[in-house]
């Protein structure tokens, strides 16, 4: 016993500081130290998703599967698109969208479903939207094979020297749904709406106004004739998804399927240089959400264990 | 020593409360600038330090702000001004039970809860059999914890708390719940927590425990710090808020003539709690709430006004004694209201008779807040013989030493002629008892204790034999 009282009273302590004055950067140490916590709660919300369902995580690659399948059935067979292995080109823009808008999804509600725990345990509650984002990062792993897949079978070819530009693209979207799965999952406790209100506003506004199912040259040439091309680019999502086809469908042009067989316009003629300044642009913007984020969460967070 | 283990630095939490809890999109702007509420000070500029090593009890009533202050140490709630230093591992247990994810099983839980405190999956491997071993949850351990039992939860949260090697524990309360066995075990593991030279929060409305547990206590009301000392001493402050609590509540009642509340009654019947232990059990609050128990002047051993006197022109020959004022006189020089256990005590009885009287008997029963009879006697019994005159007289029972411990005690007194009872008054006078040390019960039993020697217990045998 006495032993144990020697050590108990010698051995090194952190400091924590409970205090409504927590700087930022403070808060990001906090995380970082708390970041196997992180990983299991990755695990954890993966488990939780598919806790008594058959398919468990089969799940998270048939449901973007079948969506998969059903814009490929409507805009190439029945609508005629003309695109040559539509599936592919959808797929590599469906492919990012997933992550981000999953992420953005699970995040939103992630504070209010653990209400549990934010009641009863100190931890970094940031980490609870992190974790979202992370279990929506394991998803879009699943899908990445799912596209590898498709690929091999279809024997498309890649872009293979721009393979780079998918890490380019990816780390400003898990920046971009990091901020806002924070944002929002700190805006959710007081206003409950807003789960809802991001279901409708990501699910399909956002999600229709990315070049995924239709491709930027049916719509930037005619915003570009009024000069209107930038408001197109408001979007941040639109130039990463982009990104993800100028790799992963590798064609800025392909001949058309239909007859008269012309040449359909997929992608702009842009140098490599505007996608990876495009990116850039979109990732110091997402890292200015980030901090936003951080410091409306740290104002809201606070009194989460009253309004849960 | 000198390391503060929690240091709380004027520590205010403010709470806003709607009067309208607007929590949608449409009713935030509707109402949008003018939603009407209030501000509550759950907690005011409240400062102290736990020393490393120490067991610090907090003690208030319900709605003093005590668990508040503990989410502010634990972190699950950030004050509103000041700051709260904690040094080590804090393992927390608020309010029954620990934050559990109900979807996973009681397994996963066990690493999810490691794993915020800080353990890697090793550790927590590591300590896994003990945890399990703890909470004698057995094969229920990989069952959702939503299916738990709320015994099973909160043994589980205990087991988890007290297993991960924490320099600081945080108890709220859980100790109530579990059966009497489990609550020795934690108990159990408490004191060696406290052996080991960890630090303990301790809050509890039960001054028993915290008397017996902690080093220092603090008590809070109405989210300030009255004070902080010996455990003796914050029972005794926290007795004394108690009271004028339960004067201001007596005199409302009095004025609105309205009932006790459901949520005022267990404070009402933890007023006069001896121990404060035991769950406020029906009758016991709707007899204290039922009586204007407490008088209006905050001197406990004042007299207990008879609210609806028969009146005195109703003295009739059968009853010609007629008690007055009965009031429990404390020794001289005493500027306490309470009494210390030991010390003398003195109950006089102011009577008035119609007529002279002879063989008039005088009785007196004192009794512990549950109505635990402590001691009967009368003046018949005690040899005194009392012939009274006609006009107003009184009597006294002087009792040279109340070997009581803490609580607020009732003295009913009776008048007895040889035709019958001439009065009686029930509750009669209260006084209370407040112990310095740390002993607890009922009885002050004077003890000494100390180890013996295996020659000194043979020779006692001996010597008991040879008498």
């Amino acid at each position: 016993m006495l032993e144990g009282a020697g050590s108990i009273a010698t051995r090194p302590k952190t400091t924590r500081v409970v205090s409504a004055h927590t700087s930022v950067l403070a808060r990001l140490q906090e995380i970082w130290r708390s970041r196997e916590l992180l990983l299991y709660l990755v695990r954890t919300e993966i488990k939780v998703k598919y806790k008594n369902s058959f398919l468990g995580l089969l799940w998270s690659m048939v449901s973007p599967s079948l969506t998969l399948a059903v814009y490929a059935m409507v805009f190439g067979v029945f609508l005629h698109n003309g695109m040559p292995e539509f599936v592919i080109y959808l797929f590599s823009g469906l492919l990012l969208w997933n992550f981000f808008s999953t992420g953005i999804l699970t995040s939103t509600g992630v504070i209010v479903n653990n209400a549990g725990l934010v009641k009863k345990v100190s931890f970094p509650r940031e980490i609870l939207a992190l974790a979202a984002v992370g279990s929506a990062g394991v998803f879009f792993f699943f899908q990445a094979c799912v596209m590898v897949l498709f690929l091999v079978v279809l024997q498309w070819a890649p872009a293979w020297s721009l393979l780079y530009l998918v890490v380019v693209a990816l780390i400003p979207t898990l920046v971009l749904a990091c901020a806002l799965g924070i944002l929002l999952a700190a805006v959710n406790v007081y206003m409950r709406d807003t789960q809802h209100l991001v279901t409708v506003l990501v699910g399909s506004a956002w999600f229709w106004a990315c070049p995924i199912v239709y491709t930027y040259q049916t719509v930037g040439p005619r915003l570009a004739q009024h000069g209107l091309a930038w408001l197109y680019f408001l979007n941040p999502m639109t130039v990463l998804v982009m990104t993800f086809q100028r790799t992963l469908y590798g064609r800025l042009t392909v001949r058309n399927t239909q007859p008269p067989h012309g040449v359909l316009p997929v992608l702009p003629h842009w140098p490599l240089s505007t996608y990876v300044w495009g990116d850039g642009i979109v990732l110091a913007f997402g890292l200015l959400l980030f901090y936003v984020a951080m410091v409306v969460f740290g104002r809201l967070a606070g009194n989460f264990a009253e309004e849960l | 020593m000198g390391t503060e283990a929690v240091q709380v630095e004027d520590v205010s939490k403010r709470f806003r409360l709607y009067h309208e809890k607007y929590t949608s999109l449409k009713e935030r702007v509707i109402h949008a600038g003018r939603i009407p509420y209030e501000d509550l000070w759950a907690l005011r500029d409240v400062s102290f330090d736990v020393h490393e090593g120490e067991t610090v009890g907090i003690l208030g009533r319900n709605g003093s702000g005590k668990s508040t202050l503990l989410k502010c140490i634990c972190g699950v709630l950030q004050p509103t001004a000041g700051q709260v230093v904690v040094r080590g591992k804090l393992a927390g247990l608020l309010e029954l039970g620990a934050g559990f994810q109900q979807e996973l099983s009681g397994r996963e839980n066990i690493y999810l809860n490691g794993s915020m405190l800080g353990l890697s999956k090793r550790e927590v491997d590591r300590m896994f059999d003990d945890i399990v071993e703890f909470a004698e949850l057995g094969q229920f351990i990989d069952n959702q914890v939503k299916f738990y039992s709320s015994g099973m939860y909160v043994r589980l949260g205990f087991a988890v708390a007290v297993n991960v090697d924490p320099d600081v524990l945080v108890i709220d309360e859980v100790l109530a719940v579990g059966d009497e066995r489990f609550q020795r075990k934690c108990m159990e593991r408490v004191k060696q927590f406290q052996r080991e030279g960890r630090t303990i929060l301790f809050v509890s409305h039960a001054p028993d425990l915290v008397r017996s547990l902690c080093d220092r206590a603090v008590v809070l009301a109405d989210g300030e710090m009255v004070g902080m000392g010996t455990p003796g001493e914050a029972v005794r402050l926290f007795r004394e808020r108690l009271l004028e609590a339960g004067d201001m509540l007596g005199a409302r009642e009095a004025e609105v003539a309205l009932d006790v509340s459901s949520e005022e009654a267990p404070a009402l019947a933890e007023v006069g709690g001896g121990g404060g232990t035991e769950p406020p059990s029906g009758p016991a609050v709707s007899v204290l709430a039922g009586a204007p128990a407490l008088p209006a002047d905050p001197r406990v051993g004042g007299p207990i006004e008879e609210a609806a006197s028969p009146g005195r022109a109703l003295v009739s020959e059968s009853r010609p004694v007629r008690l007055i004022e009965v009031s429990c006189v404390l020794p001289p020089g005493t500027a306490r209201h309470y009494l210390l256990p030991g010390e003398p005590l003195t109950i006089r009885a102011v009577f008035e008779s119609s007529r002279p009287v002879e063989g008039v008997v005088f009785q007196l029963d004192i009794r512990s807040d549950e109505g635990l009879g402590l001691f009967s006697t009368d003046s018949d019994v005690l040899g005194v013989r009392c012939d009274v005159q006609a006009g107003i007289g009184a009597f006294e029972f002087r009792l040279a030493s109340v070997p009581l411990l803490d609580g607020a005690y009732d003295v009913n007194v009776g008048v007895q002629t040889q035709r019958g009872l001439s009065d009686w008054k029930e509750p009669a006078c209260r006084f209370e008892v407040m112990n310095p040390g740390r002993a607890t019960g009922t009885v002050a039993i004077p003890v000494d204790a100390g180890l013996v020697t295996a020659q000194v217990v043979a020779a006692r045998a001996e010597g008991s034999v040879a008498s």
